[in-house]
């Protein structure tokens, strides 16, 4: 039984925005699939009420006040920049 | 005298003497690196001259403080002037910061993660950045883009991963200690393939800041090292409250060291079935039960007890930590950093093609995972019903803590594999972590410790779980069966070819 | 364009035949001194990417940390807004790939938001409507794109350039529930909203600078139809010309289509206020799949009474209680509390009257504020707060014109020059030798004159043409520059008249 089509692997690929070959595409279907079954067998699981557990730690509310701290030199913050334009990060035609 | 073989906390002994210098270890350090590279590959990145000015700059602090003791708490700080080297998903301020991943190949972090200014404050040695999987994500140490990390005992096989790097170059002499990160098992099961102590603490108690995000629910920084004592002092050094991260832990101890003795009479130890089933190596259940009767003959009780829901969490972790993963991991997008294809023309096909050639298999596997479980109409089904079954596997903590003080099992189900063995069979390689991962789900501190090796030499690990912030447990427990133990086996084979 | 824009001069919307039902989005930047995760201080117009940290540059390895402040910020919005206040409430990641976003998430409230089902009353003047506030949540600012070609727009550039100085600024987001009905409602909403924040000093509330901007859902259907229409969602509303102004394009486009028996679709329309229309986003195939989660890297905020009723007590009194005690207490007329309460620097300006002032004057104050103050302050454009005119100066001037030191013609050239110079009433109208004449004996002299002068009036005046007093008392006007004092002259005159045979 297939949990996951090909299909639904290309509009994945999309969301996370990532290319594939169609020789990689096949391949990574047939392991999302696989991967996929396995897990399935937490439906077994009974989860009545049991709440979902994003945190492990029981702490809240906190907090930073309000105070500025220094921000970095602009050449840091640009450093790492793949292509910059003047002080900006360039990026190619949004489409 | 190889210093290099040396416990962390007998150089300090040394270097309080002034018997040696931190240049001497620092010598000795390189000089195992510079042999043994080329065979381990434990190292993505090492300079000779870097590591050497700072232990120079370490000697001179301690040449400056001789005979006085440090003002602030009348010790020498158990770290100056002691080579850590830094598993290379921790930030480290000027110097390359690649999570072994082609997107990060050339990233130079602006900021020191907090571990490493803890360190730093003590005017630690950085040897270096240490291989590992890609982003954290294997657990062979075979998903590194700058190649893979050969176990220091049988150069053939793995050294476990993702913290392949920092295991092996602690088993393999090239520094004392180190730091690796464990999402689900990354510390353990390594050190466990490497014959080592690695230790995972309690979910906050060490700061993230300057962690590359893997699975942020699940994500904590720890020692690595030759011996628990050494363990308890690199905790000691890094731990506590940071207002850079939200999810630490205000509070908590700061010197595990006074929890090192010798006494486990009375210990209840409770040894959860599910993880001494079929799924587990015969000679690693042995093993695990010569442990528990060392423990019993020094007075503790062991039971057999069941915590059913572990069932679950090895599917439980391979949707949580894709799904986490595939949102922290959007941020590597050729904009502001890192890897981009610059042929691209247009935006998305510049996010496309940079991801695709910036990012490897497995972790590209993981991030299709995760979003898919994310998604509109999959969300509920998957990731929502993973979060509630990790409260079930919370639940069965909870009772267990009840009756024991810690529970005792197997680190890995099997010894160091092949290379290659598993490398195209994801299922079959997420099984390595059945062992290790509740311990994550449930954000509990739990540790490795050698308990042997196995008959074709392969070392075997013993993990010790506690309940959250019960270090002083795991510290007292793995003291006295380390001495019970005895392993004290290094590969110094190495050395001889 | 063009042709849409032709269609819609045939169509038959009316407000009769269609029902709008409009849903409004606000986006508030918060006045804090720093970003919401990171201590970066917030500006406006700073060098590209100078106010940036590791944080707000999505770094590997950083984590956000909450802005205590910020959050105490939502709950004031919330708490003026009549929403209640979620105890528990939780940050969410809205993940989609955008250049502006650093980390290629959004850090924002989903399911769990800080403040839910309140509402804001707005006047309409012969009506009041009140419109349901769905939610009010916290979330991070994206940077700033800059598009290069000299257009500036997406379509016809090749590249773009970030800045990410506004990344991480705190957000407040409100949504309405779909209750307003008509454009100018909408427009009314967005003021009254905009008063309140100012009054809350939570924000600047500048739209020009982005820091409050407005998207809109619009449908329409047919008046007392069932259901409802097929909305479109309309981006960069961002005054309030622009947003009535794009919403009343939007109905006649949808009555348009409606008429000619072709369907609404559902779609994301952005208004162009050069050619005043709205225009659709060029579709994507992909229909937005967020994947929200909840942050792991954040912890809940959980607010408990007392921490609430600490904010709330520092909430100033708001316009609709300052309106009501205007009228009630002060007995000003409706209009002029509602003028008064809309802006928060001029009600602080006339309570200070108000203190310094007998209450029978408080309309004659009220008056003067809205008349000439207000006409002299937009021609200067500037606050209220900022003007010369001092409260005591204004309460002197108008004390002058009741003791009948100065006419009300001569108060307004003095309150003219009061505006621009800032001196006090006395001083003007002393340099000025503006006293009002009211001395009886000075007055008797001229009037006497003025009699001597216009013999013919007088006869008409005597022979029962009253109306002829109005022609003398002008005349004495005239004879003292208007200094005289009317009431007296009216009283000396008349006497005066009577006496002569
Ligand atoms: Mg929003
Ligand atoms: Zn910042």
């Amino acid at each position: 039984m297939k949990i996951i089509s090909g299909q639904e692997v290309r509009h994945i690929a999309k969301l996370a925005e990532l290319d594939f070959s169609e020789e990689e595409l096949s391949k990574i279907t047939s392991q999302l699939d696989d991967i996929l079954e396995h897990v399935a067998i937490i439906t077994r699981a009974d989860t009545s009420g049991a709440e979902p557990t994003s945190h492990t730690l029981k702490i809240s509310n906190v907090f930073r006040e309000d105070k500025v701290r220094q921000s970095l030199a602009k050449e840091d913050a640009l450093k790492n920049a793949p292509e910059r334009c003047g002080d900006g990060f360039l990026v190619p035609k949004i489409d | 005298m190889r210093l290099n073989f040396l416990p962390a906390y007998e150089l300090k002994n040394m270097l309080q003497k002034r018997e040696i210098s931190s240049e001497d270890i620092a010598s000795q350090c390189l000089k195992a690196t510079e042999r043994l590279q080329g065979k381990l590959n434990a190292y993505i990145y090492f300079d000779k001259e870097h590591m050497l000015s700072q232990a120079r700059a370490a000697d001179a602090y301690l040449k400056e403080i001789c005979g006085s003791f440090n003002k602030k708490d009348g010790k020498y700080f158990d770290f100056t002037g002691i080579p850590v080297a830094v598993k290379d998903n921790i930030c480290t301020k000027d110097i390359k910061t690649t999570c072994a991943s082609k997107i990060l190949s050339d990233y130079v972090p602006v900021y020191d993660a907090t571990v490493i200014q803890r360190l730093k404050s003590q005017k630690y040695v950085l040897s270096g950045k240490l291989n590992m999987d890609e982003f954290a994500m294997g657990s062979s140490n075979e998903n590194s883009a700058f190649g893979p990390v050969k176990n220091p005992w049988d150069t053939e096989r793995v050294p476990g991963g993702s913290s392949g790097g920092p295991a092996a170059a602690v088993a393999a002499g090239l520094v004392p200690c180190s730091l690796g990160s464990d999402t689900g098992g990354s510390i353990r099961q390594p050190a466990s393939l490497c014959g080592v102590v690695g230790l995972k603490p309690t979910y906050g108690l060490v700061s993230r800041y300057g962690l590359v995000a893997f699975a942020s629910s699940l994500d904590q920084i720890g020692p690595i090292t030759r011996n628990v004592t050494d363990s308890a002092n690199l905790l000691s050094a890094i731990c506590g409250w940071d207002e850079y991260d939200s999810t630490s832990i205000n509070g908590g101890l700061h010197d595990y060291c006074q929890f090192l003795y010798d006494n486990i009479k009375g210990l209840k130890i409770g040894v959860p079935q599910e993880l001494m089933s079929g799924g587990v190596d015969a000679a690693i259940k042995e093993s695990v039960n010569g442990v528990l009767k060392l423990a019993e003959s020094m007075g503790a009780v062991v039971e057999m007890t069941s915590l059913p829901s572990f069932e679950y969490a090895l599917s439980v972790y391979y949707i949580i930590a894709p799904s986490e993963a595939s949102s922290n991991l959007s941020r590597f997008d050729g904009v502001r950093y890192g890897y981009r294809n610059r042929d691209a023309t247009s935006l998305r096909s510049m996010y496309r093609s940079t991801r695709a050639e910036g990012f490897g298999p497995e972790v590209k596997r993981r991030i299709m995972i995760g979003t898919y479980c994310l998604s509109s109409g999959y969300y509920d089904a998957y990731y929502e019903k993973a979060q509630r079954v990790r409260t079930l596997i919370i639940n069965d903590f909870k009772k267990a803590f009840g009756k024991y003080d810690v529970l005792i099992s197997p680190s890995s189900p099997t010894t160091a594999f092949k290379i290659g063995e598993k490398s195209d069979d994801p299922l079959s390689m997420y099984m390595s972590d059945i062992c290790t991962i509740p311990v994550n789900l449930a954000g509990l501190p739990a540790i490795s410790i050698p308990s042997g090796l196995s008959e074709n030499n392969l070392p075997i690990g013993v993990q010790i779980i506690a309940d959250t912030l019960r270090e002083d447990l795991i510290f007292k427990t793995a003291y006295s069966l380390e001495k019970a133990i005895n392993f004290n086996k290094l590969p110094v084979h190495l050395y001889e070819q | 364009m063009s042709s849409e824009k032709n269609n819609l001069k045939n169509s038959s919307y009316t407000d009769s035949s269609y029902e709008t039902i409009i849903g409004l989005e606000t986006h508030v930047e918060l006045a804090t001194n720093t970003k919401m995760f990171c201590g970066c201080a917030l500006s406006f117009g700073a060098e590209p990417n100078s106010k940036t940290c590791p944080v707000c540059l999505g770094m590997p390895g950083t984590l956000p940390v909450i802005n205590k402040r910020a959050v105490e910020f939502a709950v004031k919005i919330a708490i003026a807004l009549h929403c209640k206040i979620n105890s528990y409430s939780i940050f969410h990641r809205k993940n989609y790939f955008y250049p502006d976003m650093p980390k290629n998430y959004q850090i924002s409230q989903y399911d769990y938001p800080l403040g839910s089902s309140g509402y804001l009353d707005v006047n309409m003047g012969d009506y009041t409507r009140r419109i349901g506030i769905t939610r009010v949540h916290m979330e991070e600012d994206t940077g700033k794109l800059i598009h290069t070609g000299s257009s500036g727009r997406i379509s016809e550039s090749d590249s773009s350039i970030v800045d990410f100085n506004r990344a991480g600024t705190p957000l407040i987001e409100i949504v309405t529930e779909p209750d307003i009905k008509s454009p100018a409602e909408a427009k009314e909403y967005l003021v009254a909203l905009r008063t309140l924040l100012l009054y809350l000093d939570v924000s600047d509330c500048s739209m020009e600078q982005g820091s409050l901007r407005c998207d809109a859902n619009i449908s329409i259907k047919k008046a007392g139809s069932q259901g409802m229409g097929v909305k479109t969602e309309i981006k960069n509303l961002n005054s309030f010309r622009f947003l009535q102004r794009g919403l009343e394009y939007e109905e006649q486009r949808q009555a348009a289509l409606i008429e000619n028996g072709e369907k609404v679709m559902q779609q994301t329309r952005h208004y162009d206020h050069i050619t005043d229309s709205t225009k659709a986003l060029r579709s994507k195939e992909e229909a937005h799949d967020y994947r929200y989660f909840p942050d792991p890297d954040l912890v809940p905020v959980f607010m408990d009474d007392d921490m609430v009723e600490g904010i709330k007590s520092s909430i100033p009194e708001l316009p609709s209680a300052k309106i009501e005690r205007y009228k009630s207490g002060f007995g000003l007329p409706e209009a002029d509390s509602r003028f008064l309460a809309s802006d928060k620097n001029t009600a602080a300006y006339f309570e200070s009257c108000a203190a310094l002032c007998k209450k029978d004057r408080l309309k004659s104050v009220s008056n003067w504020i809205i008349g000439d103050f207000t006409a002299l302050l937009n021609k200067a454009s500037i606050s209220i707060s900022s003007a010369k005119i001092k409260p005591s100066g204004l309460c002197s001037l108008i004390d002058m014109i009741e003791s009948g030191k100065i006419s009300i013609r001569s108060a307004k050239s003095v309150f003219e020059e009061m505006f621009n110079s800032g001196k006090e009433p006395q001083e003007i109208v002393k340099g000025k030798d503006m006293e009002q004449i009211s001395d009886g004996s000075v007055l008797e002299k001229i009037i006497d004159d003025v009699i001597n002068k216009n013999p013919s009036v007088v006869e008409q005046y005597k022979s029962g043409k009253e109306k002829a007093i109005g022609f003398l008392i002008g005349q004495v006007m005239a004879a003292t520059k208007g200094k005289a004092n009317p009431a007296l002259v009216n009283e000396i005159l008349i006497k005066r008249l009577k006496l002569n045979p």
